[in-house]
């Protein structure tokens, strides 16, 4: 009460000074010193006919509300005017009824039919907002109906009235938990929603509802990782969040196999990672994942899921909303392999020029990390470095992260800097350094002296918490060791002379009696001056003057016998009653008289029993174990509705549960690229899917050519546009004019060769029309004439249907089942997560990729048969780098026949393979019948024995035989390897001298971006991409399919346009014909 | 997720409350009041309290206490960052954020809280449609409501709510349209007296300004995209096309936002447009200290440095400075201990110099601590990391805008230290 009153004080006092509110009505000056008055007046206002009265009274009553008042009485006249015409008056009275329904819950029924009606108006914005107000009305009557009305919405049309209605969802819960059951069906529903409206606020209600049905997940896991970077980023904090614990009941623990590689790789990777740091890391789970590890000795594959998160969620770290940034950071931390945590350290540091708010937040998280991952904040050590501007609290942790990161080589670095910290005039925060340098030498053995040595010297400070603080460090310091440091203690015995701070004389006194029998000669002189000084002493002093002389005399009774005596007697007589009884107390223990009990024989044991040295740690040790970025790990204590972090599983549960319904799956997929169709074509599409699929070859080149077209307008306008910006001021503007001539130049180059290149098929069948009607010619001129007459009937309708039997085939292809077996389909979703594990490629151009896959610019064709030789049966056969199913040590070569006579081909079959030694042939079944017009696609297997040598073999048909070659390019010859970083270098390693072909190159002009050398690469060889840390290097690898032999490709680039092309494999042949080919594929 | 939210000025006065849940007694504050009186500055206020049943999180902004109460376990970050946006929201409807606008519109502002958030979890936090929903008070505006009593709640539905880029408004027209960008750059570091760069590194940020009709679709491109390192966006920015092209594509917001923050690749060094010599000097006895300070310019690209300003924290035994400056004027407060020379622009050829002595106070010891720079400034014209933009491009929509980029140089925290440093 007091505060409203002193409120009102204020509020007097101000309300001169102008509140336009009041301003409005001449009559409020004097009524606000009555209460009853004023709501008189208010009651009368609202029930005027007038919405200009009606609104200034609501916004008064709302002014009331905000500073805290009772307005409750008002509540009758308020609430019928729930449903005024006008929007404001509305407004106002919602806000006033969710604030107090809860206090009136029988007049607040009267306004529910209003919100009733509401729920049925044929604009979604109406429904949506009834929905709100309703379900935000605190009143147990009317749970069923908010139960119904939020079923009802649930179903609703509009994704924002569904939003609604997952927004309500926890209001009804927390209102009637009862509900439960019924709510997690709703909820249920609406996690299989497929806006991105929805997903963030319904995990909002799953989190706040039925956190522990992690079952409810399985299916839509894949949807919200696909969804995520277009929800909104308050959405995004919540999904992430939980599916953090997600993959931690799902998934296996990434780095398992780390600790196995920890000497090799992981130390190569981090160099700094010292020994306590290992220590860390072998905690109890993870020796048991260990020993679980080597039995199985089972290579660790990272679930195709968990590399989708970790894929999807990583450009979030560059959002502006730093809970988005910390919720992707703790992602990593708790499921990323150790070698791509590294990642999230930038984004944090970032953090760091964020409100002091943010900054305390991020730094208490990173304080935890630097524990278990020092080497990835190593490299910014620098930010942490502390500015006299910083407050308090903040300093403090940024040297707790300076301390987590010291380690033997950047420890002098520390140190100094530690030594600017200890001239602030930030009393607290100079004790606190101090602190933290005892750590660090605590922690390394190497500095232990120097910053003894530094401390001792901190002792003649003037200031008298640096002293006390410095001999209390030093103190612990001494206990670890206090047999090397006897000459410290010397020193510090000699400074009793002139330190005057009695906290310091006393851990001083203390360590000298502690340690008294290391420095036997100084000890007794020190308690002679003492005994001198004593009457003068603070009482600490005196006390531990006491302590002194009892262990001397328990050490030394011979020197220090009468000086005792004199001390106990002169404690005797003190003013002070502590020291009186401790001076009683200590020579009852200590001299043996007659009286004396039975403890004064252990008086030894009890003054001079070994202390145990101090541990210096971490106040943030451990604190892993909550998940970082929440509330519980800032306070290190579980608060309410704190969901555990679960351990990872010992082995993964079932991944299909994830999989939805084959009869869902390919419309799931199809429907992602179909919406993504859909809303290209309208300006609203989702953000960023557009470029989603970009990175696949194919995808690229159609949204390329699509920007580009789009452009083409875009950009003659804005040339014409920048004329006028020219004219305006810019100084710039010229030289950017003509850049942006260049620009648009290159442009116009590019667009022309994405023209080239884009549509093949039409020209490739134009180009065959030709050829055909040469091919017709020809024959006219030497075949039988009934041919030529029928030739001359379809040729116009044949020439026109040729480009869409072409597509057609295409669909056809996807719809029946192919007559060979090699063709079956491959798990059509094993597949496509299969290659996700492919950083270059995407999601949505693997699923495109049927088994067979469609000819597009990404799959080069070769000729097998020209229709001329083939005399109307084109065979043309491409690598499809699937997996040859029926024998893995083949490589798998699609052949599309094409039957471009006016007959049925019948039996297409192979015969007489003429193989070199070893190879072998895995025919395709024989194709009965291929009608006119036709083509058909089949698989074959050839295993090439890991050479380029051809594989010559005939195709026959029933009437003729043709004689075939197929010769494989190096980069077919090899299926992609999947390796984490160091597994990489571990087997780079073991590929070295004779194995290891290194090419310098000057790369293309448009083969700079590491996007484009991927793809380069990766188009020449099949091969996949190596996770890796720099960015200047990418890695690569492959098996050979025949041997198996691993091939590791990896292209550094140097500044310019250099680059290093080095080649690890087993087979040098392969490996010199490998540097030759994508030398060029990179240099063109 | 946020229960309520009480704003406290420095007073200790809550002028305003507001509940999302159920009503939470302000007497919770006093909790908070304990944990302010502890920590003495308002920056030394932990932003997480725990109560016996609430944990209060905090944020201190324009001498005010945004103070939120939380029951149960949500990401600390995630209250912070929504209660800066919020912050943010009364600025750029108000002018300002400060406790008189905010009582003097505090209608508006419940009406705002109201939207902002639905049951403690963020709803609507994008300024347009904020915007759309409530407008923002104008003074012509709020004379009309007086006299013909009309509202500030907007009549038309908010639209933009609904779309897939909720930070645009539909309908947004222009008849001048025009997109105007800010390239700011702010140089954090420290020097040592001898004027080697301890730690030196660049901040910079895009503000832009755009009011461009429809629904435009712009690409910015720069000259040396290379020399990000690290960069954040707006939400409107399509990600993939910065991984692969390296270009800012992007449907804007209307009117001002931050498009993006970088920062520059530590391996460049970074420019130092200053440099300082100085000479602050305490003596053992006498009780007096000398100062002798000159400030030129140095790796300035061709470009003026403007708004020079030096700003140092003397130790607390100076009383008074008796100084002389060959440009501009000084000031010294003797009870915040703070010198401030407001240089102005710095010139080749006469370089400014303070110089003078200092009276301490008789019988103190010497102080132990030599006190730093503080030094501010700005370069116009000029981003100093060389970053460049090319050009920008409007899609969709067919008028020509006007464009413009305007290049800022400022000094971040950018510190000249009086002791010779180690490194």
């Amino acid at each position: 009460m007091s505060t409203s009153s002193a409120f009102n004080d204020e509020k007097g006092g101000s309300s001169s000074a102008g509140e336009p509110e009041y301003g409005h009505d001449p009559a409020s000056g004097g009524i606000f010193s009555s209460d009853y008055k004023r709501h008189d007046d208010l009651k009368e206002m609202l029930d005027s006919n007038k919405d200009s009265l009606k609104l200034e009274a609501m916004k008064r009553i709302v002014a009331m509300i905000a500073r805290g008042k009772n307005a409750s009485d008002l509540f009758p006249a308020v609430v019928k005017n729930v449903a005024c015409k006008n929007i404001e008056v509305k407004k106002l009275v919602y806000v006033y009824l969710v604030r107090y329904a809860e206090e009136q819950q029988d007049l607040a029924l009267l306004s529910i039919s209003t919100f009733q009606r509401g729920l049925k108006d044929p604009n979604q914005l109406i429904r949506a907002s009834a929905l709100r107000v309703l379900s935000s009305i605190r009143v147990t009557i009317i749970v069923p109906i908010m139960m119904l009305a939020i079923k009802e919405a649930a179903s609703d049309m509009s994704p924002y009235v569904r939003k609604t209605a997952a927004h309500a969802i926890p209001k009804l819960y927390s209102l009637d938990p009862e509900q439960k059951d019924q709510l997690i069906e709703v909820i249920e529903k609406l996690l299989a929603d497929k806006t991105t409206l929805v997903a963030g606020s319904v995990v909002m209600a799953f989190e706040e509802v039925c956190p522990e049905r992690i079952d409810l997940i399985h299916k839509n896991y894949r949807k919200l990782c696909n969804l995520l970077i277009d929800v909104e980023e308050w959405g995004q904090v919540v999904i992430i969040n939980m599916l953090t614990r997600y993959a931690r009941t799902q998934f296996l623990n990434p780095n398992i196999n780390e600790s196995l590689l920890e000497e090799g790789g992981e130390k190569a990777f981090y160099g700094s990672d010292d020994d306590d740091d290992d220590d860390d890391d072998d905690d109890d789970e993870e020796k048991k994942a260990e020993a679980a590890a080597l039995a199985k000795r089972k290579p660790y594959v990272m679930d195709p899921d968990h590399r989708l998160l970790l894929r999807n969620t990583k450009p979030l770290l560059q959002s502006r909303n730093a809970a988005v940034v910390m919720a992707v950071a703790q992602l990593y931390f708790h499921l990323a392999p150790k070698a791509e945590v590294g990642v999230i350290a930038k984004a944090l540091v970032r953090l760091m020029r964020s409100h002091s708010e943010v900054q305390y937040v991020v730094l208490q998280n990173v304080a935890t990390m630097t524990i278990k991952r020092r080497g990835m904040f190593e490299p910014y050590l620098k930010s942490f470095y502390i500015r006299s501007t910083d407050p308090t609290q903040i300093k403090i942790l940024k040297l707790e992260v300076l301390t987590n990161l010291a380690n033997e080589t950047n420890i002098s670095t520390i140190l100094r800097e530690f030594q600017t910290y200890i001239k602030s005039m930030d009393k607290d925060f100079v004790a606190a350094t101090i602190q933290a340098i005892g750590r660090c030498a605590t922690n390394i053995g190497e500095v232990r002296d120097t910053c003894l040595n530094g401390l001792v010297q901190l002792l003649s400070n003037r200031d008298e918490l640096v002293v006390a603080e410095s001999v209390v460090v030093i103190k612990k310091l001494l206990q670890m060791q206090p047999e090397q440091h006897s000459d410290i203690i010397k020193h510090m015995a000699k400074l009793t002379d002139n330190i005057q701070v009695p906290m310091a004389r006393a851990s001083i006194l203390w360590l000298i009696g502690e340690y008294c029998e290391h420095v036997p000669k100084i000890a007794p002189d020190v308690l002679r001056k003492m005994a001198k000084t004593f009457t003068n002493e603070e009482d600490i002093v005196k006390l531990q003057i006491i302590n002194l002389a009892a262990k001397l005399y328990l050490t030394n009774s011979k020197q220090t016998k009468l000086l005792t005596q004199y001390v106990l007697n002169l404690a005797k007589y003190d003013q002070n009653y502590d020291i009186r009884d401790r001076a009683r107390f200590i020579r009852q223990l200590i001299v043996p008289t007659d009286k004396s009990g039975a403890l004064s024989k252990y008086a030894k044991k009890l003054f001079l029993a070994l202390k145990p040295a101090p541990v210096l740690e971490s106040p943030f040790k451990d604190r892993d174990h909550f998940q970082l970025g929440s509330l519980s790990h800032l306070l290190n204590a579980k608060a309410g509705g704190y969901q555990e972090l679960p351990d990872w599983p010992e082995s993964a549960p079932d991944p299909s549960v994830r999989n939805v319904e084959v009869k869902d799956s390919v419309p799931e997929w199809t429907k992602c690229t179909s919406r993504k169709e859909r809303k290209e074509k309208k300006v609203e599409k989702p953000f960023y899917s557009d470029s989603e699929g970009e990175s696949g070859p194919t995808e690229s080149a159609d949204s390329e050519s699509d920007s580009g077209s789009g452009s083409q307008s875009g950009s003659e306008e804005s040339g014409s546009g920048s004329e006028s910006e020219e004219s305006e001021e810019e100084s710039e503007s010229e030289e950017e004019e003509e850049e942006e001539e260049d620009e648009e130049e290159e442009r116009a180059k590019k667009k022309k060769k994405v023209d080239k290149s884009k549509p093949k098929k039409p020209e490739s069948a134009e180009r065959s029309k030709r050829i055909r009607k040469g091919g017709k010619d020809r024959r006219s001129g030497t075949e039988s004439e009934s041919e030529d007459e029928s030739e001359s009937e379809s040729s116009e309708s044949e020439s026109e249907s040729e480009e869409e039997s072409e597509s057609d085939t295409d669909i056809k292809k996807k719809k029946k089942p192919t007559p060979s077996p090699q063709v079956t389909p491959v798990n059509s979703f094993l597949s496509n997560s299969l290659v996700t594990d492919l950083e270059g490629l995407s999601l949505t151009d693997t699923v495109l990729a049927p088994t067979t896959i469609a000819p597009s610019s990404s799959v080069r064709l070769y000729e097998l048969l020209h229709r001329i030789t083939g005399e109307g049966l084109a065979v043309e056969y491409c690598f499809s780098r699937q997996p040859f199913s029926p024998d893995p040590h083949m490589v798998a070569v699609q052949i599309q026949f094409t039957n471009n006579t006016t007959s049925e081909a019948k039996s297409l079959h192979i015969e007489e393979p003429k193989l070199q030694s070893g190879m072998r042939i895995k025919e395709f079944p024989e194709i009965e019948v291929l009608p006119a017009g036709e083509s058909v696609n089949v698989v074959m297997g050839i295993d090439f024995c890991d050479s380029t040598q051809a594989a010559n073999f005939q195709l026959c048909t029933h009437i003729r035989k043709f004689f075939v070659s197929i010769q494989p390019p190096v980069g077919e010859l090899m299926t992609p390897a999947f390796l984490t970083e160091n597994e990489f270098k571990k087997e780079q390693g073991q590929l070295m001298g004779m194995n290891e072909i290194s090419e310098k190159l000057t790369l293309g002009e448009k083969c700079q971006s590491e996007h484009v050398i991927v793809e380069r690469v990766t188009s020449t060889a099949n091969l996949s991409r190596v996770p890796c840390g720099s960015d200047k290097e990418s890695r690569f690898a492959g098996k050979t399919v025949s041997s198996g032999s691993l091939v590791l490709v990896t292209v550094t680039r140097k500044d310019g346009a250099g680059a290093l092309l080095t080649v690890n494999c087993e087979k040098m042949v392969i490996g010199t014909m490998l540097v030759k080919d994508i030398l060029q594929a990179l240099t063109q | 997720m946020i229960h309520s939210l009480f704003l406290i000025n420095n007073a200790g006065d809550i002028f305003l409350e507001k509940h999302w849940k159920s009503v939470i007694s302000r007497s919770v504050c006093d909790y908070f009041f304990e944990a302010q009186d502890k920590a003495g500055e308002p920056d030394n206020v932990s932003p997480v309290i725990r109560t016996p049943h609430h944990y209060l999180i905090n944020i201190y902004r324009e001498k005010i206490f945004f103070v939120s109460v939380i029951q149960t376990e949500v990401p600390p970050l995630f209250v912070i960052e929504f209660l800066h946006r919020v912050a943010e929201m009364f600025q750029d409807y108000f002018g300002e954020c400060s406790e008189v606008a905010i009582k003097d519109n505090v209608v508006i502002v419940y009406e705002l809280l109201e939207e902002m958030l639905d049951n403690g979890f963020p709803l609507a936090t994008e300024s347009n449609i904020l915007k759309e929903l409530i407008k923002p008070p104008t003074i012509l505006r709020s004379m009309v409501n007086t006299i013909t009593g009309s509202s500030n709640v907007g009549e038309t539905l908010p639209t933009g709510q609904l779309s897939t880029i909720p930070w645009r408004r539909a309908g947004v027209k222009y008849t001048n349209n025009e997109a105007y960008f800010d390239v700011v750059e702010e140089i954090d570091a420290i020097l040592d007296k001898s004027g080697t760069t301890v730690f030196a590194e660049i901040q910079g940020v895009i503000d832009a300004c755009v009011k461009l009709s429809g629904m435009p679709d712009l690409t910015l491109s720069f000259m040396n995209p290379r020399l990000l390192d690290d960069v954040s966006f707006h939400p409107c920015v399509r990600f993939k096309r910065w991984e692969s092209e390296r270009v800012l594509s992007f449907i804007p917001p209307d009117g001002n936002f931050r498009l993006m923050s970088y920062h520059v690749n530590a391996q460049n060094l970074v420019a130092i447009p200053v440099y300082v010599r100085q000479n602050i000097n305490f003596f053992e006895t006498g009780s007096s200290g000398r100062v002798d300070i000159t400030v030129g310019p140095k790796q300035t690209m061709g470009k003026t440095v403007e708004n020079v300003i030096v700003t140092i924290h003397m130790p607390k035994v100076v009383l008074s400075a008796n100084l002389t400056a060959t440009q501009g004027t000084y000031t010294y407060d003797p009870v915040t201990k703070i010198l401030v020379w407001d240089i102005g622009k710095l010139n080749q050829q006469k370089l400014p110099n303070l110089k003078g002595s200092l009276s301490l106070q008789s019988g103190a010891p010497k102080p132990e601590e030599n006190p730093s720079l503080n030094i501010d400034l700005k370069i116009q014209q000029l981003a100093i990391s060389g970053l460049k933009v090319n050009r920008l491009d409007m899609y969709v929509e067919k008028y020509k805008p006007f464009k413009g980029v305007k290049y800022v140089t400022k000094a971040g925290k950018f510190q000249v230290l009086t002791v010779p440093s180690h490194v």
